[in-house]
This record gives C-alpha cells, sequence and structure tokens, in this order.
C-alpha cells in the first residue's frame, strides 16, 4: 500500500509537464488536462483511502529516492500518509478539481488561460507533495514551490502595478518563514544527525527523551515551525498580506487564499504536534497567537466595506481558532473544522461578485435606516477607537514594513559607497585572498580561521542587503547577489575542515548556471532596452516575455527552488554550520532570505508591472 | 538627484505652454476654487453606483469638441489611448476588414487624389512614435524626485477604506459609526469621539478641527504657490478617478444610495490634502519645505491646445476608413434594398396581420424580431424605446424605495404600486456577512461549510436560478396587481401621482402608437415586449437590463402600456384622436429574458376566449423564435456548438444566464454600430448581425419631422451613449474601461475595485467590449434630407452630437431611396462603393458556418461580425 503514494505525488507532476507543452490556444485541451488529472486523482484518493479505512486505517511511511549520501548527511525524500494526510487530501482534490472545471469557463479568452492552469497544477503538485511529505525535507520542497506558485498567481496580471507590489510583498513574508524552516531543518539535524521523520517523531518515548536532552534548541526550531505556520496562515502579526494576495482571478483567491494555501499553517502544526505536545510553553504560545488573531482579524472583517477582504479576514479568524484545536490536541475537530472552512470561504469567494446584486436586492425590501448612537460616553469612544483601529487594520502593515524591511532598505541605502569600482576590485582581491587563505586552511591559526569565516560571511550579508535595495543598475544588482553567494561558500568552507569539494562543485555549478543565465538575459535586455534601472516597475515583459521567462527560471534557480543544484548545496551548508555558530547561521539566514526576495524583485522590477514604453493602453497605478 | 521632473514630452509641452500663455493668459494665476471644483467635477467620470448603470459617453467632458479633436486632447492630458494602435489599424487594412478602396477614398477626401501615395505609404508602413505622453501628474511627481516620498502609497490604502467604509451601502457588519452628517463632520465627530486617531501626526489632526479649515489653506502648506494649485488638484484626483468620480456623482445624485450619505469632492479633497500633510510630516518631520521651492518650472495649463500631428491625421483617416468599410456596406444594402422594394409591385400593407409585436429599439432585440418575422410572415413587428413612453417610479410589493423606469434624464411624476403579491421572497444563507466573526464562523464552518461543497458541484456541473442571481423576472411578480390607473389626483405618496389618470393614459398611448406608425389595422393580438437580463455573479448586470429604464427590466412598463392600450376609457378617447382600436384588439405585456432567450406574458387572463387561442398559437410562434434567436447568439460562445440541435442548444443558452462560472452571460451591447428610424421594410431582408438599434417610424405620418424630433433626441444620450461608452472601453480598457472583470473586488456595493486597496472601475470591463468594433454609431434616418437636418438643428444639445460627429447621420430619400450623409453641417449625397451584397437563403446556415475569433484581439475578434447580406 505505501507504494501507492508516490502515485499520488507523480500524478499532478506528470499533469503539470504535460500541460506545459500544449498551445496557448486550445484552451479546452488545457483545462481538460488539469480537471482529468486532478478528477482522476480525487477517485484514486477515494478509493485508496476506502482501502486503507477497510485496513484499520494504518499510518504509512515510506522512503523514497535518496538525493545525496555522506556520512553525517543524508538528504531524501519520504511519504506518509496518516489521517491528517487523508483528510488535507481529499478536501484538495475535490476542491482544486471543482476549482478546475469552473474556471475552464471562468477564465475563457483571458490572456493568461494556458499560464493559470499550468500554475494551478504546479500548486496542486506542491500541495500533494507537502501533505504527503514523510520528512521535514520533503516537506520543505512542497513548501518551496508552493511559495513560488503563490507568487505567480498573485501577480497574474503581471502589467498593472498593484499586483506586482503585493506579490512582491507576500513572497518576501513566505520567503520569511522558508527560512524559519531552514533553520529549525539546521537545527534538527544537528540535534538528531540524520533527516527525522514524522514516522519516528510520532515515538513518543523517543521524543520525550530528546526534548530532555536539548530543550532550547527544541524549543528554537518549534518556534521556527511556529512563526511559518503563523506566516502561511496569515496569523497575527502577518495577517495583512492575505487580503492583498487576492489579485488573481477570483478562482485562483478562492483557492489559494480562501482555502487550502492558508490552511497548510494548520496542517504544520498538526504534523509537527507530537513534538511539542509535552511542552506547555509552546502551546501558550500557539494558542495566544490563535486567540488573539480570532478576536482581532473578526474585529478587522466587521468593519470591511469591500467584500473579498472581508471573507479574507473572515477566514484568518477561523485559522485562529483551528490554531487552538490543534494545540489543544482535539485534532478530529480542527480537522471537520478545516474541511468546513475551506469549502465554506472557496464558496463566499467564488460568489463574492453576487454580492452587489443579492444586498442591494435585499436591501430594497428590508432596509432600516441605523441608529446612531451620538452620546459622549466612555463606552461609544472605546468603541470608536476599536472601529478606526480595525479599519487600520490594527497597524499591522505599517508595522511588519517599519520593524521588518524598513531598517533593512535604510542600511541599504547607507551601503553606497559600495557603487564604486574601487570597492569593487578590493571586494574581488579579498575574496581570492580567501581562497588563497582556504586552501592552505591547515596552517592558519584557528582563531583567525574563525575570524575569516565570519568575516565573509559578514560581506556576503552586506552585498546582498546591498542588492536588495540597488536602484540605479540591474547588472550590479545581479552581480551582488551572486558575489553574495560566492562570499557565503567561502566563509561555510572555512569552517569546515572536512569540507568536500564535491559539495562545493554541486552548490557551485547550480550557482554558475543560474548566474550565467541570468546574465545573458540582463546583457539581452540592456543592448535591446538601454537603461536597465531598478527605480520603478518597467513592464518589460510586453516586449520580451522569452527573455523574463529564461530570467525567472535563472532567479528560481538561483535561489534553490527544490531539486536544483543550488536547493542540495544550500541544504549541506546548512548542515555544515554548527549549531553553536550563532553569529554565522544569522549572516547566512539573512542572506538566503534576501537573496530570493532581492532575486524576485529584480525580476518584477525589470519585467513586470505597467509598461515604461506608452505606446499601448497601461493601468493607472492605483488600479 | 534633485532634478525636477518637467514632463515626459518635453518639446510638446513647451510649445502647448507657450500657446497657451498667450490665449489663457495661464488663466488662474489666483486660485478659484469653486471654479476648480467646477472643473475637477466636470472632467472626473460621472458613473454612479452599479446598481443604476446608466450607458455615457465616457469622454463626456469634451464632446463640446469635434470628436478627433476631442480625442486627441484627452489623450494629451489624460494619457488615454483614443483610437486602436496603429499596427492593429495595419492588421485590419491587411485582413481587408479596412477596404481598400474605402482608404484610398477617406484619403482623396480629406487629403486630395494628389496626395494618396505619400499617405498610403504613411499608413501602411512609416514608422511614428506613438508613445502617448500626459499632462497629468507631472506636477504631483515631484514629492518622489524632491522629497522621496510616494504619497500615493501612503495616503491611498487608508483613504480609499475610509471612503469606502463611510458610503457602503451594506457590506460591513459594523457600519461607519457616525452617520447623518457630511463626510467631513463625521470623521472630525469620530476623531473627537475616539482614544485613537486617522492620523499618524498632531498637525494634521489639529487642523481638521481648525475653524477656517479650507481646500487653499491646506495647499499653501503643502505647494505654497497659488499658481500651482489647480494643477496640483487635478494631478491629485485623477490619480484615482475612480473614487474622486464617484464621489462626484453621489455628490450630484445622492438619492442613488439606498443608504443616504452626505459627501462631496471638497470634503474629500480636503480630507486627502490631510492625509498628504500628515505622511509628510511623518516621514520627513515636521520641517519640510512646500513643493513649490523644489520645483523649477511655470504651472502646466492642462486645457491648453495641443499640437496637431500626422500621426494624428494618420489616426483619423484609419478611422474613418475602418468605419465606413462598414457603413458604406450597410447604406449600398439599404439603398439597393430599398429600390428593389420600390420597383417590385407593393405588397399590400392592408393584408390583415396574425399579431404585431412592439420591440424595444435596442440592437439585441433586432435578430428575435427577424425569427418572429421569418416563422410568422403574418406579423409585423415594431421598435420603440423600452420604456413605451411611460414614466413613473415603481415600487414593488414591500419595497422601501422606488426603481425609476424610464430614461435616466427624465424625473417622473407618477407613482406605480405593486400590491396582492402572496409570493415570499427568497434567501440565500450563503451571502450573509454574518459568518465573518470567529464564533458565528465557527458554527458556519460547521454548518454551511458542509453544505457549501454540494452547492458548489451543484453550481458547476447542474447550474440553476438561485435567489442571489439576478432575474430579470423577478423584478416584478406577474401574478401581483399595479396600480396603473389614478383613483384620485389627490391619491399621492411623497409627492407623486399614484398610477395616470384617463388622459394621462390616452396621451401616453397616442404618443407611442403615433410614434411607430400604428395608428390603423390592428391586428387581433398587439404584443409588447420589453426586455431585461438575468445573470449570475454579475456586478455589471444592470448594464446589460434596459437603457430606457434606466438600466432594469422594462417588464412593468410593458405591463403598465398594455393595460392603459387595453383600457375602455382611454380606447375611446384615442377614437376621438384618430386612432380607432377594435375592441377585438388587445394589447399583450411581456418580457423578452435577453441572456436566457425567454419570453414571459403578462396579465393573460384578460384575454377573451378567441385572443387566448390566438394567443396560445403565437405563444407557439414566439418560442420558436426564441430558438432560433438563442442558435444565432450561440455562435459567439465558445462552450456551445451552434450545429447541436436546437432544443439543447436553447438549453445551453438559458444555463449560462445562470452560471456563477460564466463571465459572459450575454454580450451586452458588443457590436452595436447602427440606428434605423424607419419603418421595418426599410431593413427587413437585411441581415445586420444585432448590430442595429431599430426605431419604427413612418415619414408619411409625419411631413414635417413633429413626432421625428421626439424620436431624434435620445437618440444621442442613449444609443449614442452605449455606443460610445462600448467605443472608450473597447481602445483603453485599461484607463477609460474596469479591466478584466475575473480579479473584481465588490467594494460597499456600489462598485467595482482591483484588490483590497486599489481604485475603483468606471466603465465597461473586458468581457462586454471584447467582441465590440471600436465605431461610431451611424444613424440611418428614412426621411427627406431637409427634414432630418431640420429636426436635428431643433435643439443646440441634438445638434452638438451630429455637428461634433460623435455620432455619424445619414437619410434615405423615401421617395427615391437616394443616400445622403451629413457632413460639416449640410446633407451631401453619398454613392456607396460596395456593389455586390451576398444575398442568403438561409440565415441559420450562415450562423452555422460563421467563423470564431481566434484570440479576443481586435484584428481576429472583428472578423466574427457577418457582412452585410440580403435574405428573404
Amino acid at each position: 500500500m505505501e507504494q501507492l503514494l508516490q502515485f499520488f505525488i507523480l500524478l499532478p507532476f506528470v499533469g503539470y509537464v504535460v500541460s506545459l507543452f500544449i498551445p496557448d490556444k486550445k484552451e479546452k485541451f488545457i483545462a481538460s488536462i488539469a480537471s482529468t488529472i486532478v478528477g482522476v486523482h480525487f477517485l484514486a484518493l477515494l478509493v485508496f483511502v476506502g482501502f486503507w479505512i477497510i485496513n484499520r486505517s494504518p499510518v504509512l511511511d515510506i522512503r523514497h529516492l535518496t538525493f545525496y549520501k555522506e556520512d553525517s548527511i543524508e538528504i531524501f525524500i519520504n511519504f506518509y500518509f496518516d489521517k491528517i494526510t487523508a483528510v488535507f487530501a481529499l478536501v484538495g482534490a475535490s476542491i482544486t478539481f471543482l476549482v478546475a472545471v469552473y474556471s475552464r469557463f471562468y477564465l475563457h479568452r483571458d490572456s493568461g488561460f494556458k499560464r493559470f492552469f499550468n500554475t494551478l497544477l504546479l500548486f496542486y503538485f506542491a500541495y500533494t507533495l507537502v501533505i504527503f511529505s514523510g520528512n521535514f525535507e520533503t516537506l520543505f520542497v512542497g513548501w518551496e514551490f508552493l511559495g513560488i506558485t503563490s507568487f505567480l498567481l498573485i501577480v497574474f496580471y503581471r502589467d498593472r502595478y498593484l499586483p506586482v507590489k503585493n506579490g512582491l510583498k507576500t513572497i518576501s513574508l513566505y520567503r520569511l518563514g522558508d527560512v524559519c524552516l531552514i533553520l529549525s531543518l539546521w537545527m534538527s539535524h544537528h540535534l538528531w544527525h540524520e533527516n527525522i521523520t514524522f514516522n519516528k517523531l510520532n515515538d513518543l518515548q523517543l521524543v520525550a527523551t530528546h526534548i530532555n536532552e536539548h530543550n532550547y534548541f527544541t524549543i528554537f526550531i518549534i518556534v521556527m515551525f511556529v512563526i511559518a505556520a503563523t506566516i502561511k496562515s496569515a496569523q497575527i502579526p502577518f495577517s495583512s498580506w492575505l487580503p492583498r494576495a487576492m489579485e488573481g482571478p477570483t478562482t485562483s483567491s478562492a483557492i489559494f487564499y480562501g482555502s487550502l494555501s492558508v490552511h497548510l499553517g494548520v496542517f504544520l502544526l498538526l504534523r509537527t504536534y507530537p513534538y511539542w505536545q509535552t511542552l506547555i510553553s509552546m502551546k501558550v504560545l500557539v494558542i495566544s497567537i490563535g486567540s488573539l488573531t480570532a478576536i482581532t482579524a473578526s474585529l478587522i472583517a466587521r468593519v470591511q466595506s469591500s467584500v473579498k477582504t472581508q471573507i479574507a479576514y473572515g477566514s484568518i479568524a477561523q485559522i485562529g481558532l483551528m490554531f487552538i484545536e490543534v494545540a489543544m490536541g482535539w485534532h478530529v475537530l480542527a480537522l471537520v473544522h478545516f474541511t468546513g472552512n475551506a469549502f465554506l470561504r472557496t464558496y463566499q469567494l467564488l460568489v463574492s461578485p453576487s454580492v452587489l446584486g443579492y444586498f442591494i436586492h435585499d436591501q430594497f425590501f428590508s432596509y432600516v435606516p441605523q441608529n446612531y448612537n451620538t452620546t459622549n460616553s466612555f463606552i461609544r469612544k472605546l468603541s470608536n477607537s476599536f472601529y478606526l483601529l480595525s479599519i487600520k487594520e490594527w497597524n499591522m502593515d505599517v508595522l511588519q514594513f517599519r520593524c521588518l524591511w524598513l531598517p533593512l532598505k535604510k542600511l541599504g541605502r547607507q551601503l553606497n559607497f559600495i557603487n564604486s569600482k574601487i570597492i569593487f576590485s578590493i571586494l574581488i582581491l579579498v575574496y581570492f585572498g580567501g581562497l588563497f587563505c582556504f586552501s592552505f586552511e591547515e596552517k592558519i591559526p584557528k582563531p583567525l580561521d574563525d575570524l575569516l569565516h565570519l568575516f565573509f560571511g559578514f560581506i556576503a550579508m552586506i552585498l546582498v542587503i546591498k542588492a536588495f535595495s540597488e536602484r540605479q543598475n540591474a547588472l550590479k544588482a545581479w552581480t551582488l547577489i551572486i558575489a553574495s553567494q560566492f562570499y557565503l561558500i567561502l566563509s561555510i568552507a572555512f569552517l569546515n575542515d572536512k569540507y568536500e569539494y564535491v559539495e562545493i562543485l554541486i552548490y557551485v555549478s547550480g550557482l554558475l548556471l543560474s548566474a550565467i543565465t541570468g546574465f545573458i538575459c540582463l546583457f539581452k535586455l540592456k543592448k535591446i532596452e538601454k537603461s536597465i534601472d531598478l527605480n520603478s516597475f518597467s513592464g518589460h515583459i510586453y516586449e520580451h516575455p522569452r527573455i523574463a521567462f529564461l530570467f525567472l527560471l535563472s532567479c528560481l534557480g538561483f535561489v534553490g527552488l527544490p531539486f536544483t543544484p543550488s536547493f542540495i548545496g544550500i541544504d549541506l551548508m546548512f548542515s555544515h554550520i554548527h549549531k553553536n555558530e550563532y553569529l554565522l547561521i544569522l549572516f547566512s539566514s539573512v542572506s538566503f532570505l534576501f537573496i530570493e526576495i532581492a532575486a524576485l524583485r529584480m525580476y518584477a522590477r525589470l519585467f513586470l508591472g505597467p509598461h515604461k514604453k506608452a505606446y499601448h493602453p497601461i493601468a493607472y497605478r492605483s488600479s | 538627484m534633485n532634478q525636477t521632473i518637467t514632463s515626459h514630452n518635453s518639446s510638446s509641452i513647451n510649445s502647448a505652454l507657450s500657446d497657451s500663455s498667450s490665449k489663457h493668459n495661464l488663466s488662474h494665476a489666483s486660485f478659484n476654487e469653486v471654479h476648480v471644483l467646477h472643473q475637477l467635477k466636470h472632467y472626473l467620470p460621472s458613473q454612479t453606483p452599479l446598481k443604476d448603470f446608466i450607458h455615457h459617453n465616457s469622454l463626456h467632458a469634451f464632446q463640446g469638441m469635434k470628436f478627433y479633436d476631442a480625442i486627441f486632447k484627452a489623450s494629451e492630458i489624460f494619457g488615454f489611448q483614443v483610437a486602436m494602435e496603429l499596427h492593429d489599424y495595419r492588421k485590419l487594412i491587411e485582413v481587408g476588414r479596412i477596404r481598400a478602396e474605402i482608404l484610398d477614398k477617406v484619403i482623396c477626401d480629406k487629403k486630395g487624389s494628389e496626395h494618396l501615395a505619400i499617405w498610403k505609404s504613411n499608413i501602411l508602413s512609416k514608422e511614428y512614435d506613438e508613445h502617448i505622453s500626459s499632462r497629468i501628474g507631472l506636477l504631483r511627481a515631484n514629492w518622489k524626485v524632491a522629497h522621496q516620498v510616494d504619497l500615493d502609497t501612503m495616503v491611498q490604502p487608508l483613504l480609499f477604506r475610509v471612503l469606502c467604509s463611510y458610503l457602503d451601502q451594506g457590506v460591513a457588519i459594523w457600519e461607519f459609526p457616525v452617520g447623518g452628517k457630511s463626510f467631513l463632520d463625521s470623521l472630525k465627530d469620530l476623531e473627537k469621539n475616539s482614544f485613537t486617531s486617522l492620523f499618524k501626526t498632531s498637525r494634521a489632526q489639529k487642523l481638521l478641527f481648525q475653524q477656517d479649515l479650507s481646500v487653499s489653506g491646506l495647499l499653501d502648506i503643502l505647494i505654497g504657490n497659488e499658481v500651482y494649485f489647480e494643477q496640483y488638484l487635478f494631478d491629485q484626483q485623477f490619480s484615482h478617478r475612480g473614487w474622486s468620480g464617484l464621489v462626484s456623482a453621489v455628490e450630484d445624485k445622492p438619492d442613488t444610495l439606498l443608504s443616504p450619505k452626505q459627501i462631496s469632492l471638497k470634503d474629500l479633497i480636503i480630507f486627502e490634502l490631510l492625509l498628504e500633510i500628515d505622511n509628510l510630516d511623518y516621514v520627513l518631520g515636521s520641517n519640510w519645505k512646500p513643493l513649490c521651492t523644489s520645483i523649477n518650472f511655470p504651472p502646466v495649463d492642462l486645457f491648453a491646445d495641443i499640437e496637431t500631428t500626422e500621426l494624428q491625421e494618420v489616426f483619423k483617416i484609419c478611422q474613418d476608413a475602418f468605419e465606413w468599410s462598414y457603413y458604406d456596406e450597410v447604406l449600398a444594402g439599404v439603398k439597393q434594398l430599398s429600390e428593389s422594394k420600390q420597383n417590385s409591385s407593393k405588397i399590400s400593407s392592408t393584408e390583415p396581420k396574425n399579431f404585431q409585436a412592439m420591440f424595444c429599439i435596442d440592437e439585441r432585440e433586432c435578430s428575435l424580431r427577424r425569427h418572429i418575422e421569418s416563422i410568422d410572415n403574418r406579423c409585423e413587428t415594431f421598435g420603440t424605446p423600452g420604456f413605451f413612453s411611460v414614466e413613473f417610479f415603481f415600487q414593488a410589493h414591500n419595497a422601501k424605495f422606488y426603481d425609476k423606469l424610464c430614461p435616466a434624464p427624465v424625473t417622473p411624476n407618477y407613482l406605480i404600486k405593486e400590491f396582492d403579491v402572496t409570493e415570499k421572497r427568497k434567501h440565500d444563507l450563503f451571502y450573509t456577512n454574518k459568518s465573518h466573526s470567529f464564533h458565528t464562523g465557527f458554527i458556519s464552518s460547521f454548518t454551511l461549510g458542509f453544505w457549501a461543497a454540494i452547492r458548489l458541484v451543484r453550481n458547476v456541473f447542474k447550474p440553476s436560478m438561485a435567489p442571489a442571481i439576478s432575474n430579470a423576472f423577478a423584478h416584478m411578480n406577474s401574478k401581483g396587481k399595479l396600480t396603473v390607473e389614478n383613483v384620485s389626483t389627490s391619491d399621492r405618496e411623497n409627492n407623486l401621482q399614484i398610477g395616470f389618470t384617463v388622459d394621462e393614459m390616452t396621451t401616453r398611448v397616442a404618443s407611442l402608437l403615433n410614434g411607430i406608425a400604428l395608428t390603423k389595422n390592428f391586428a387581433p393580438l398587439v404584443y409588447v415586449i420589453a426586455h431585461g437580463s438575468s445573470s449570475a455573479n454579475n456586478p455589471h448586470h444592470g448594464a446589460h437590463d434596459c437603457g430606457a429604464c434606466s438600466g432594469r427590466p422594462g417588464s412593468v412598463n410593458a405591463r403598465v402600456f398594455a393595460s392603459m392600450a387595453n383600457n375602455e376609457k382611454v380606447r375611446l378617447a384615442l377614437k376621438q384622436q384618430g386612432i380607432d382600436i377594435p375592441t377585438s384588439t388587445q394589447f399583450v405585456g411581456g418580457l423578452h429574458d435577453t441572456a436566457a432567450d425567454e419570453i414571459e406574458f403578462y396579465d393573460l387572463n384578460v384575454l377573451n376566449t378567441v385572443n387566448a387561442q390566438k394567443h396560445k398559437e403565437n405563444a407557439i410562434a414566439f418560442e420558436n423564435a426564441l430558438d432560433l434567436n438563442a442558435k444565432e447568439r450561440s455562435r459567439r460562445f465558445a462552450s456551445i456548438d451552434t450545429k447541436m440541435p436546437i432544443k439543447k442548444v436553447r438549453r445551453a443558452i438559458k444555463e449560462r444566464s445562470v452560471s456563477l462560472f460564466e463571465p459572459r452571460p450575454e454580450l451586452g451591447h458588443g457590436t452595436n454600430t447602427l440606428c434605423v428610424v424607419g419603418k421595418r421594410d426599410l431593413t427587413k431582408g437585411l441581415f445586420l448581425d444585432r448590430r442595429a438599434f431599430l426605431n419604427s417610424y413612418d415619414y408619411k405620418t409625419d411631413p414635417e419631422g413633429k413626432f421625428l424630433t421626439g424620436i431624434m433626441k435620445p437618440l444621442g444620450p442613449v444609443c449614442g451613449g452605449i455606443n460610445l461608452e462600448y467605443y472608450f472601453s473597447r481602445v483603453d480598457n485599461y484607463k477609460l474601461g474596469a479591466g478584466t472583470k475575473l480579479p473584481h473586488n465588490v467594494m460597499g456595493l456600489f462598485g467595482v475595485a482591483n484588490s483590497s486597496d486599489g481604485d475603483l472601475r468606471p466603465g465597461l470591463p473586458w468581457q462586454m467590449i471584447e467582441v465590440h468594433d471600436p465605431v461610431r454609431l451611424m444613424i440611418i434616418v428614412e426621411h427627406f434630407p431637409d427634414v432630418v437636418l431640420k429636426t436635428v438643428q431643433s435643439t443646440p444639445e441634438m445638434y452638438e452630437w451630429f455637428i461634433n460627429e460623435w455620432v455619424h447621420l445619414a437619410a434615405v430619400n423615401p421617395e427615391t431611396s437616394e443616400i445622403s450623409y451629413f457632413v460639416k453641417g449640410a446633407f451631401v449625397p453619398y454613392q456607396p462603393l460596395a456593389n455586390s451584397i451576398h444575398f442568403f437563403k438561409d440565415v441559420n446556415a450562415l450562423l452555422e458556418d460563421a467563423k470564431e475569433m481566434e484570440t479576443n484581439h481586435i484584428a481576429h475578434a472583428t472578423q466574427e461580425n457577418l457582412p452585410i447580406y440580403f435574405y428573404n
């Protein structure tokens, strides 16, 4: 029975690949591939779950495909199936199937028809990968794909300003969640000395002894999980991205942000529950986040005067309750709650355009003028204050910007000096110096060695922050990103005496491929367009869709999209950083956080948004 | 870093500036608030809340100018695309959709035949700089240049949210806590009575409560120099023209909102200026200097004259050629048909008819009329504006509000009330906004949630009518009764007379019958068929209903008219006016659902036994005609195979109108181009592909053009308005249209926006205009040119439409069949170039084989439109 699990992952992927090769105009064909694949998937699941229940629903676990194996590290794909998987898979398959059928008509003649179904299938693949995953590595692969497909669907209407802006905003937060996941992966590597599978986490005895041994480290791992889940499920303080992510066609908003994608935070908590079920502090943390969100999001939902935003906050509030349910151990309740909420919000979003007609009609017959409270009472003042705060979404958006992004932007602006050629030359010299030292590493005294790798790690971080805030020259930004990666390798290489050249080669080869492709794209674009600055969105995809696609691929390869060599490199690198290397892990995780953001920001600024050349109709910025 | 933006295209602006400095003398050296507010309101979009969708010319502000001058000027000021892109025109020439001989003719007419070659090569191959620069936004952009502050991003999300919350008609569960006051006073009240503030800093908050709070006072702080004020306000308001336009429209017509709100553009501007000061204080501290200190160029006169360019000439020629490639064929068809009819021995028009039917002039009824005529060749059809000359407010049973059921500019003095309705209105729990709090949402998840799954399956695989679908037939209850006849003139409600007196009824019935020249030879049954449209999940559903009924179904009007015309006292009075309706003749009201292709007839119980029997037969004819009509419409819907058995096609058409997933339940007025005023005979036999508004009129009954004035007057605002809204939404769907409707988010029940922080999107969505050819309306009148000329010149408002070329006008001489075309104030003879109009025996075969568009780009989309054919 375990052998069948891979089929469920493979099918959506095959569907995705097939859908790539169908010509744009074959709408029926594209749509039927999508609905057939997902429909078959759903039926197969039904049969499978039926047999599984007859067999007294055993927990299934199977290891597949080892990517990389070394003495201390082994990266492998692992699948897993239990009742949580069953529920998420069935709900996911049925909603995706219905939305695919719905979208065939809804998106008719939309210029992005094919793009939509491609992305939908890729999303579905990522979703199944996440819920069938048997270890954190596998889950992370799916998680990453999910983030990318989210980004692609938010910027679906890429010739307008707001979708692109909000897409970047969302992916930046998602990336923060990803880095949290990477960090917890990193830490658990060191603690377990293996890729711990979810199956093993079910072993209460094992987990208990483990927690006793490494109490603080465990808490670190779990807090990282919780942050990742909080971001994915748009809980407080990260809620404001969700309503703003509803930029794509209503159907994609319904499936992503109404139902499946936002509930994955709940899934992550359910999956990791065995790990933290004995830790009261963690339970309190999750319950606090959940209850705070439930209350605040309800308030915000109540004052919303636009339909989709209202549904978004309504859904966030329910997910807050699910957080509480998970922490309390009421998992069956949480699963039923998830199912009901997913269907309800999907449906509400799909019919959201009807609201105008329905409510106006309703009002026609049942309108009652409101009585306004005009007293000057304390209660009224308090209630007004809550109203105003809810209108301003409790300033979460502003806070997020000020606490998270603004300091880094400012820091980036302070780094303007890096632009001069001298600095560049120095950087190159230093790098070669570093390489030189590396080859004679045995002769370098240990304290200096420690300092050096910190130093290089620091440079890597500074460079990528600079790349993130670079506005003038795209080529420079790209160079900075690459330079930062090379410094990072150097830094980590210094760290570990046992560092294998093969590992570096794997990583560097992936990096180089992406870097060079990126450069080719940029040079080509520069040759045609003369200036390629990053001051504002340029929308070059209107004229150069191919270059844009290639550049997107190189960005993705570069930032370590799963299955690229860079991805294995990143994972390997993290396993080489020791658990007490706080500064280095800070530098490198900040670097990884910003590499994807900086690269996608470049992609967005160069290729997306309102086209710079106004010889054809162009959307207003505010629309 | 300190350079300032002077303009994108400095040469044109500078020349515009030097032009204007001489003419306008930089007119507003001193800032005149009232004047500027008036100007702003004039240029902002005037679309009211979506429930009252009234089509209008998107560039109404420029209507005092000639069409081409106006559109190019609007483009220069606001950056609109106002014609198709040049490569699109070239593509149309290539595929023959712009006919070569017409192109040559247009060039010769405009430029002289000696310049034909050079202009032709310009049009076909010369490279032009097609970049559209705009004057709007240049001044305000300097905040970013000089201070690195992106005011739009900082101000707009909160501004829109507060506006939407204040104006909200019922989306929010927790309503705006202050009401019954103007927008600004409400904000003051809210600020005063709360522990927190809308603002981030204290200065703006204090300013709000300042006694002499004024636009110019705030501008003084922000800008400093009065000469820039006007330009700044335009920049500011046009950075979100959707919201500003709505505010301005609600200010002018407060009753378009059910829940009343007192808002004005001035209040909006003051609040926005305060938010700007607030954010500048927040980012820059309180020591920033006004904007004028960091700019070194004079204010731009937005409305200064524009440079004429060769490219504009190219656009004019191409657009004219595109339009005439179609008109020429139509006029040729009309002429040939008219000639052949005059030559053939006249069919006696006194032959008794089976039935007569009046429809709305709406171009969507054009095909239904053709089909009903083909099924029963002893029937006769008429076209007249779909409110059937009866103007009133309608109060549905138990309704708290009135619906206006007549053209938008008319303000009726009458009220028709519905009573004796026993059916209960149905509700739909899924639309309750109560499911968004955590406790109610919790319960909903466990109950509604699972029901939603079942509903979704049903909606996807078996769509059917539901309470949340706007159902044209639900506008009025067919079993209810109406207060048509006034009991006594003192029977009034809210200053409206309930029902019409006999005299008032007689006037209206006579006026309609005279207008369409149906004053004798009445058939036993005369149908009065209004129209409406059902659609699901469609915030723009009002745009599909009857334009002559203020964007609502016309069922009540049809029923009221039939009831008036059946009234014995009215008949008696009509007889005295020379309209003798035999007692055996009865009128029957009905409603045609243009999306579902269904007809409902009203008050059949009043029919006598003979007529009841006849109606049964006629109803079958109508059914069959609807089948054919559905088939004809289906050719443009990719989801329906036109060749399927006809009943299946019909079912599929009906399903579309109730499908949640169908963004095109019908195509509305897409492809409209023509308006024919004349006898049915003028176009009967000419296949016009549902592109013509058809208004019945007989020149013989009206030699002086008395009735003609009444008929022609609304054609500009109604048909012209529809046509131009489609035109502009088509050529610039981003700025003048609403964009694709797929991501739309309903705001406050009055508009749609993209995303949660976006500007409102007035205009038509992409799904409505993709089949439309952007050509102006051609009105063809069957009368002597001098009478037509006299008629259109009778009022300046009417004449403006024609003399300024916003619509074309042609006259068909009823005696000689000669065509003349109105140009520069006079009629000149027009000799059509097209001479071979094909004859088609079986229109259905034509429809089955018609090409479907490859993509929705104009060069492909336009090929879906069929040429003119003769049919039997």
